[in-house]
């Protein structure tokens, strides 16, 4: 095999974006290793506590059902911001445009843009549009950065769970994906399911009051809600055991994953997140979560059982155990 | 609770795994159950089934995923279609990741070549038609579950009278390869899982001769978790009461004689031939390929191309793995060398495969 080209799995979000980072990008460029990173950098400058994040957004179709790339750009770098615990202040946008791409589509993205960063509050404070030849690109392309103020002392991170910890989502799982999915073209399923794109800051906001005892905060975007959890357990070194029967799942997004032959667990999101909370607190944070309208589905789905070098185990819906792994490759369709 | 989730219902679930460990309680040998199918393997994984079993019961994965048994000599000829400048490949998306003898769609596809996922091979009959300019091939790969959907989609493209539309063929049909199974002395069945949906289509008379001439029993099985121990207890029935019979389980599907309408579409469009089983070898008349009168569809005959030379990946154990001689673990390349992001055999790359199951959900 030739190991040099770079592959679609390779922006999966799963072990070949892992293998990617560890062999080639974070040796480069940085001293941390993957396993030890969060969604956010934490800065602190001159005694000023920031989050400072990025991510760039390539969504295939532009337009799906529950919202649009512009939205999702602006929401997915709040929501990284807002897992460091920190309160988004700012963020960036760069738009790279293709050739022949239509006006009045812009206009529309960019509306979202603004509808979504007003809904978070945030403000849009610098940018940068360039524009490549036709072919060159897919109608578009968006970058967005951001900084977020880090006002708590907790140490929320993805190496912080610890035994007991409960583990709460806080809804459906897989409606992103499964809402992008539909409306790819040669597919085109009315599944009625809406994108879950949302702002996740002010949800956080509600869940830092318990203080120490929130341990891990964590959006499951690409690779879903399995790949972020492995990523966890191996950070913190601790076994996490899922029960399958409380995980929350649309019945339009069960259906559609069964028809492709998907798991809903591997299935990204763009408006959830797992919270790690001591046990004595998961309670308190269930119901805290279930007040905010992000979060009336939201569930307890499983626990850290015990320290270990890092492993995911579920029970099945019929009593069975077996192991959950991050996703492999690209999430791929039944063959028969 | 909707109809499907009273087939996982976790109380009938339990009292299933409970009368199958009263019933073989003391065996001294363990009965050893083989499944043939990869949705099965899939759902054995997938719902922790081998955790509820008793030690007295032991199931083991055959050569029932489609991609899995799939011969590095057809990938080469796919991957040696794809480089030329006018065809379009499209495939069940499984097919992309497994390795030929250098190279896989997926590397050509980073490469530049124009090969395209799709849902349903109609969907490649409507890529032609709207691309005259190109030839589009479908990569027909599977059981008796997917080649009517092929012949289906080959007559679709005769009766839109289209001349770029071609089938690389490489269907398996089933019963043969668990009667090479049964008479391996290396190789102790008890017992058959047989497939569901291929059964739905070939009708459960067809493993009559399996329990005639080898003494298994088969029980053709559903795949929800109480179907899969229904028919394990049904197994294991037979066994110890020393019967060798067919039953069907999934009764709500399959019929004795199968669906005539999908055998007669594939008696129509494919004939069989002596197709090669990647591990297991050339096993005769266990394929389908595309009949004469329809040779202009068939890719092999209809576009010519060199084919590189043929290479076997050393150390892989996946023909021993298929014919259930050696579980995943026992491989000295699993997890290791071999990783679904670069598998080594064909076992790790479908979602079906029996080394990808172990590896997601076994460890």
């Amino acid at each position: 095999m030739n190991n040099d080209l770079i592959l679609l799995g390779h922006g999966s979000g799963g072990r070949l974006s892992h293998q990617l980072l560890d062999e080639l990008i974070i040796p480069q460029l940085s001293s941390v290793p993957v396993s030890g990173q969060n969604d956010a950098a934490l800065l602190n400058i001159g005694g000023i506590k920031l989050a400072f994040s990025t991510d760039s957004y390539v969504v295939d179709p532009v337009f799906f059902p529950g919202g649009n790339i512009g939205d999702l750009a602006v929401n997915g770098t709040v929501n990284d911001l807002a897992m460091m615990g920190a309160r988004p202040l700012c963020l960036s946008v760069g738009l790279i445009l293709e050739e022949g791409f239509s006006k009045a589509e812009l206009a529309k993205i960019l509306a979202s843009m603004r509808e979504a960063a007003d809904a978070a509050g945030v403000a849009i404070v610098t940018g940068d549009t360039k524009v490549v030849p036709k072919g060159k690109g897919d109608r578009i392309f968006i970058n967005t950065s951001g900084i977020g103020a880090v006002e708590h002392n907790l140490h929320i991170d993805g190496a912080s769970a610890q035994v007991g910890d409960k583990v709460i989502v806080n809804g459906c799982i897989g409606d992103h994906g499964i809402a992008v999915l539909s409306a790819r073209e040669g597919l085109e399923i009315d599944s009625g399911i809406q994108s879950d794109s949302a702002p996740l800051n002010g949800l956080v906001a509600d869940l830092l009051p318990l203080g120490p005892a929130l341990h891990v905060l964590r959006d499951p975007t690409r690779g879903g809600v399995a790949t972020t959890l492995k990523e966890i357990a191996l950070q913190s070194g601790v076994t996490i055991m899922l029960d399958e029967k409380s995980l929350p799942v649309n019945p339009g997004v069960k259906g559609v994953c069964s028809i492709l032959g998907l798991d809903p667990l591997y299935v990204a999101n763009e408006g959830k997140l797992l919270a790690f909370v001591a046990p004595d607190q998961a309670e308190v944070a269930l119901a805290r979560m279930r007040r905010h309208p992000l979060g009336k589905d939201a569930a307890i789905i499983g626990e850290v059982t015990e320290t270990s070098a890092g492993k995911v185990q579920m029970e099945t819906l019929v009593g069975g155990v077996r192991g959950v792994e991050m996703l492999a490759g690209e999430q791929l369709p039944r063959i028969c | 609770m909707n109809y499907s989730d009273s087939f996982r219902d976790k109380e009938l679930v339990q009292g299933l795994a409970r009368r199958i460990a009263e019933l073989t309680k003391g065996l001294s040998k363990p009965l050893v159950f083989m499944e043939v199918c990869g949705t099965h393997t899939m759902a054995i994984y997938q719902f922790g089934l081998r955790s509820l079993l008793p030690p007295e019961v032991k199931l083991i994965s055959g050569p029932g995923c489609p991609v899995c048994v799939t011969p590095n000599s057809y990938l080469d000829r796919a991957i040696a279609l794809c480089r030329l400048p006018d065809v379009i490949i499209t495939s069940f998306g499984d097919m992309l990741r497994v390795p030929g003898s250098s190279s896989s769609l997926m590397e050509e596809r980073a490469k530049g070549a124009d090969i395209r996922v799709v849902y349903s091979p109609l969907d490649a009959v409507q890529l032609a038609a709207k691309n005259p300019a190109k030839r589009v091939v479908f990569l027909g790969v599977g059981f008796e579950t997917t080649a009517p959907t092929i012949a289906g989609s080959i007559m679709a493209a005769k009766a839109q009278g289209l001349t770029n539309y071609f089938v690389l063929a490489s269907h398996k049909t089933m019963p043969q390869p668990m009667a090479i199974l049964s008479a391996d002395p290396e190789l102790q069945v008890d017992g058959y899982i047989c497939p569901a949906h291929v059964s739905a289509i070939i009708g459960a008379d067809a493993y009559r001769f399996l329990c005639e001439e080898y003494k298994v029993p088969c029980v053709v099985t559903g795949f929800e978790p109480t179907d899969v121990l229904q028919g394990v207890e049904m197994l294991v029935r037979q066994a110890l009461a020393g019967e060798s019979k067919v039953e069907i389980q999934y009764s709500r599907v399959v019929r004795w004689e199968g669906n005539a309408k999908a055998q007669a579409m594939l008696a129509d469009v494919f004939t069989p031939f002596d197709a090669p089983w990647r591990g297991i070898g050339v096993l005769p008349g266990s394929g389908l390929r595309i009949a004469d009168k329809y040779a202009h569809f068939d890719a092999e005959v209809a576009i010519p191309v060199q084919v590189e030379e043929l290479k076997e990946h050393k150390g892989c154990l996946c023909g021993e793995i298929l014919k259930g001689k050696v579980s995943p673990f026992d491989c000295p390349l699993f997890g290791g060398k071999c990783t679904p992001e670069s598998p080594v055999g064909a076992c790790m790359v479908s979602s079906e495969g029996t080394c990808a199951a172990a590896f997601k959900y076994g460890r």
